[in-house]
């Protein structure tokens, strides 16, 4: 463990204008979904600034394995197999230790393993799709996986996602809580995404793209991809207010 | 140019989708053998102290109809007022009880079930007592970033109407949008994500 002290401050305030709206009419479902009246804006409390931290002990050993973690014994999913690793941080630059991070996806062929899933590519009966880990002191993480596909979806004639994958965070403090996607550098099916075009900034957009990592990629095994988390920062104790008497 | 604040940005949130089931309740997903439970499934883990309770509810959309592919977090304090959190500083939280639960809507009926306890007041950072609440974080396919609300007791009725949050509410009538209405050990707490019901959400 760390001799840091645990961080114990209210987190900075949510950039809204750099976060999707909840109203995005080319993204369908969020037309019925989404708050119409303003959101309450109240500083963090106890309730926000504590949250959940697990520890390892939830995690078995093919967690973070999703080439092998539903696969049969001495069989693997099938896809190109790639490592994705990175780090994840807060808006000061300090590494986050301990975060849960779960991530879910579909197969290299782009299909879920889902009883609503309506795409004809075929499952791979060695994938599951759902893998997790927790961050090291630092912040850092890894997994393998197989790099899923892109897939159709029903919302305009002819969307599709480009490939990706659903991550969902656990910082220190449950205002911290996060789930978004990352995508593949290169893919052409990027900017074309009416999901991905909720985020107004292109900056915000470039920042959920992981790059092709060559150095950290294993001759004949697997390609690497990095991708890098940043969760809400926090202020230190010594710019809160005191409460009376203390 | 003045120095630069070398902050990064928060990475940006996108939906959960449809099927969030697969990777934060596999086992609700029927995917199973990956994980033994799903996570945030049990909050109680031993005798924890308080009065125990099950919230349910429901969500809905604009026209009414209850989401059926949500999924909904809570965290709270235990029976004392303390979170079972490293970033608690004012005691140890009752080592029996999670705080933390997760579930995901049934794909039935839209229903929601937390098996927990009543949670303790906590302080706001003025000092002041807040009402009893539960911190509740809603994930979807069409929502774009997490909501975040909160529930209250309606057996609280003098904590509620002295509590700091509660009272920010400019639009007296929404204050009844974030108080689950409890009989007997159960608590019902339905959120409605537009019309004249909306639910009070926050940034916090
Ligand atoms: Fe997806």
């Amino acid at each position: 463990m760390s001799n840091r002290k645990p961080e114990t401050g209210a987190f900075f305030p949510r950039d809204r204008a750099w976060q999707p709206d909840a109203y995005t009419p080319w993204y369908k479902t969020s037309v019925l979904r989404s708050p119409q009246k303003a959101l309450l804006s109240i500083n963090n409390t106890l309730s926000e600034m504590t949250g959940p931290v697990f520890g390892h002990d939830i995690l078995g050993e093919l967690d973070d394995d999703l080439i092998h973690n539903f696969a049969k014994p001495g069989e693997s999913a099938i896809g190109p197999r790639i490592i994705v690793h990175g780090r994840v941080m807060d808006e000061r630059g300090r590494g986050v230790g301990g975060a849960l991070l779960e991530f879910w996806q579909a197969n290299a062929g782009g299909r879920y393993r889902h009883k609503k899933e309506g795409y004809v590519a075929a499952l791979d009966p060695n994938f599951g799709g759902c893998g997790r880990t927790i961050t090291d002191e630092d912040g850092h993480y890894s997994f393998r996986t197989i790099k899923p596909g892109p897939y159709p979806w029903p919302n305009g004639v002819n969307d599709w996602r480009p490939a990706h994958i659903h991550f969902s965070v656990f910082g220190h403090g449950f205002a911290q809580r996060l789930i978004t996607q990352m995508y593949f550098e290169g893919d052409p099916l990027i900017p074309l995404c009416p999901i991905v075009k909720t985020i107004a900034d292109p900056k915000a957009i470039e920042d959920l793209i992981a790059p092709l990592d060559m150095a950290n990629t294993i001759p004949m095994d697997a390609s690497a991809y990095k991708f890098d988390i940043v969760l809400r920062g926090r202020r230190s104790t010594m710019f809160e207010n005191r409460m009376e008497g203390n | 140019m003045p120095q630069s604040l070398n902050r990064l940005k928060e990475s940006a949130s996108q939906t959960a989708g449809p099927y969030v089931h697969i990777g934060l309740t596999p086992n609700f997903a029927e995917i199973g053998g990956v994980y033994a439970d799903d996570l945030g499934s049990r909050m109680l883990t031993g005798d924890a102290s308080g009065e125990r309770i099950t919230i349910k509810g429901r969500i809905f959309d604009g026209t009414g109809t209850p989401l059926k592919d949500a999924l909904v977090e809570i965290w709270q304090p235990d029976a004392a007022g303390l979170f079972n959190s490293p970033s608690e500083m004012r005691g140890s939280a009752d080592p029996h009880f999670t705080g933390f639960g997760r579930c995901a809507t049934d794909m039935a009926n839209g229903e929601f079930v937390f098996e927990t306890i009543k949670p303790g007041p906590v302080p706001y950072p003025d000092g002041r007592m807040q009402a009893p609440h539960v911190t509740l974080w809603i994930v979807a396919r069409g929502i774009n970033i997490g909501l975040h609300t909160r529930m209250y007791f309606s057996d609280e009725e003098k904590a509620n109407a002295d509590d700091p949050l509660l009272n920010r509410i400019e639009h007296r009538h929404r204050v009844a949008t974030l108080i689950g209405k409890r009989d007997g050990d159960v608590v019902t707490f339905d959120i409605h994500l537009q019309g004249d019901d909306e639910t009070v959400f926050l940034d916090i």
